[in-house]
């Protein structure tokens, strides 16, 4: 009867080809914008990633999410070293400023401060040059997005200079670093030199770095320094997925792209449950000489789920395969770098399409249940 | 040995209830005998269709008594009552409700398919039988390729290839001129009429009466009388 199933299904070929194009289209729909919103989060996130050999971030205790902090004092770093457990403490500054290009184009920029010393959170991908030299007064590493806007259509090369804050700046190494929600270019430097780029504050220093000694587990790290200094103190992960958590209930990204989700799942069910229940429809006389003749309503119901999944399957394989596509095409575009379509995006989508094609598929087989064989003898 | 194929005592039949109920069958009494054709004919609305739905298990009657090959068939569960019908009857429909998008020999294979045969032997089967009504040529064309009479010969191969003890066929000629009517229901007497096997032909075409071993007439839901006719012997 499998074989029946299949000759029904593909045998109207507008229907058919209707049936999977709104699947794909769902498919579609569905995977590339979860796909670019869960890129748009993790980019609120960009910061926190890049800096791989911290996992404790420690700040005030009022800090909502990564872009909106409070400076901590120099004592706190030193009270943070001072807690039991802590291998070493480092601070971090994070800001913003301005650069121009020789050129005149300016943009706003991020600015990195690491610790003077150890350079903890620089990227690890260098793309050219060498992070040692940013010891030299005076110096940037930038990352490469930024790079190709302030020096467009021109070689990667180390040892060019920009104007930040009325400072002249050497670029000393080009990185490769996670996209930032904004997209602004990163620069890195030390801890010393980014408060000179930006200007005397009492307090500069964003986050205090720091990582728990061999044995201590980081969440009692993380809880030994809250109890020590009121400062809160979180992982980074914790700190990534608080971030994220900010922008999602204070922003309408996800509103914006849940309608968007919302409405390819409607588009999706209404269209394929339409046309799969006109389908039937068309078909019941001979759904009901095939009851006659003395197939199952189970076997009917068998039938008709088989069409529905062969549908949902290829439906799903071509709507996944263009949302592939999508972000293969853009792969190399630095503006676009970090979206992708994670594997959770694809099996949730796998999911929702086994959705779209049961409920598409519940109506007819409650029509054909209740069909009485008995139909095929009326004119 | 059992000779009769179906055996009706007084079935009732009515659909709704209340002050809509409507009484189809009002006891109807009828023999099919094995190896016989009898013709189930009357004016439209008097129960015909009603009756041959009952008979071949699509409808359950609302009382009375009913066999059909010695078994009880509205009384077997649902799935039995399926498995029976699989087993036991062969269906000729006015419309003849093949599916569109099978090949005639896959049309005909259909039975051996609900009984689980493997899709190749059951196409073999039906190609060979498609063969002897004649139709060996067009074993692969779809139903939209081929006439009406070729159609119905489908049909009769669909009815019989899974041997069934009795075929039920609604008005087979109904759409057909009286010179193709009669070609067919020689067709159907040639291959469906066998000794252990009993063909039951719901029509109101009296063209062809004389096909008929016996005609049961039918008037307002009762079988009012059944005449011998010896079918063209």
């Amino acid at each position: 009867m499998r074989f029946i199933a299949w000759q029904m299904l593909t045998g109207d070929k507008a229907k058919y080809l209707g049936l999977i194009f709104a699947i794909a289209f769902s498919t579609f729909l569905m995977s590339h914008q979860v796909s670019i919103f869960c890129g748009l989060m993790n980019r609120t996130a960009a910061q926190i990633d890049d800096i791989v050999d911290a996992k404790i971030w420690v700040m005030d205790a009022k800090t909502q999410y990564l872009d909106e902090v409070k400076a901590l004092t120099d004592q706190d770093l030193f009270r943070i070293r001072g807690v039991e457990g802590v291998e070493w403490a480092v601070p971090l500054f994070k800001g913003t400023s301005r650069a121009k290009a020789p050129d005149g184009r300016f943009r706003g920029i991020i600015l990195m401060g690491l610790d003077d010393a150890s350079l903890i959170g620089m990227p690890r991908r260098i793309i050219k040059g060498n992070i040692d030299a940013l010891q030299e007064p005076e110096t940037i590493a930038i990352d490469q997005v930024g790079y190709k806007f302030f020096f467009p259509n021109e070689p990667v090369t180390i040892h060019r200079t920009l104007d930040l804050n009325d400072h002249t700046v050497r670029i000393v190494a080009v990185v490769d670093s996670n996209a930032p929600f904004v997209n602004l270019p990163v620069f890195y430097t030390r801890y010393s030199q980014a408060i000179s780029f930006v200007g005397r504050e009492r307090n500069q220093m964003s986050f205090v770095l720091a990582k728990a000694k061999q044995g201590i587990a980081d969440a009692e790290l993380n809880r030994r320094i809250t109890a020590a200094t009121g400062l809160k103190s979180l992982t980074a992960n914790e700190l990534g997925w608080e971030t994220i958590w900010y922008y999602i209930k204070n922003t309408g990204i996800p509103i914006n792209f849940g309608i968007t989700v919302v409405i390819a799942l409607i588009v999706g069910t209404v269209v394929a449950g339409q046309t799969f229940y006109l389908f039937t429809i068309e078909n019941l006389k001979q759904f009901g000489a095939l009851k006659a003749i003395g197939v199952s309503d189970l076997r009917i119901v068998g039938m008709i789920l088989m069409q529905a999944l062969i549908v949902g399957a290829i439906g799903y394989g071509i709507g996944i395969s263009m949302t592939a596509a999508f972000f293969e095409a853009f792969q190399s575009n630095l503006d676009l770098r970090g979206f992708r379509m994670l594997p959770e995006i694809m099996q949730g989508t796998a999911a929702v399409v086994f959705f779209i094609v049961i409920l598409a598929s519940a109506f007819s087989v409650r029509k054909v249940i209740v069909l009485e064989p008995a139909v095929v003898f009326r004119g | 040995m059992n000779t009769q194929a179906v055996v009706c005592n007084q079935v009732l039949k009515s659909f709704g209830a209340g002050e809509d109920e409507v009484k189809v069958l009002r006891g109807v009494d009828l023999t099919v005998p094995l190896g016989e054709m009898t013709f189930l004919v009357g004016p439209s609305g008097c129960g015909k269709t009603t009756l041959l739905s009952v008979i071949a298990g699509l409808l359950n009657p609302t009382g009375g008594d009913l066999h059909v090959l010695g078994t009880a068939l509205h009384q077997l569960k649902s799935s039995k009552a399926v498995e029976f019908r699989r087993e036991n009857l062969g269906f000729v429909f006015q419309q003849f409700n093949l599916l569109p998008a099978l090949t005639a020999a896959e049309n005909a294979a259909v039975p051996l398919l609900a009984a689980n045969w493997p899709l190749k032997k059951a196409v073999e089967k039906a190609k060979t039988l498609l063969d002897e009504l004649g139709l060996g040529s067009r074993v692969n064309a779809r139903p939209n390729q081929l006439s009406g009479v070729q159609q119905q010969r489908v049909a009769f191969a669909r009815a019989l290839i899974h041997d069934p003890k009795l075929i039920v066929c609604d008005e087979p000629t109904s759409a057909l001129d009286e010179h193709t009517g009669h070609y067919v229901m020689e067709l159907l007497r040639k291959i469906a009429v066998r000794p252990e096997r009993a063909v039951l032909v719901v029509t109101h075409d009296n063209r062809i009466y004389n096909f008929a071993d016996r005609i049961a007439h039918m008037n307002d839901g009762l079988v009012t009388h059944v005449e011998q006719n010896g079918g063209m012997n």
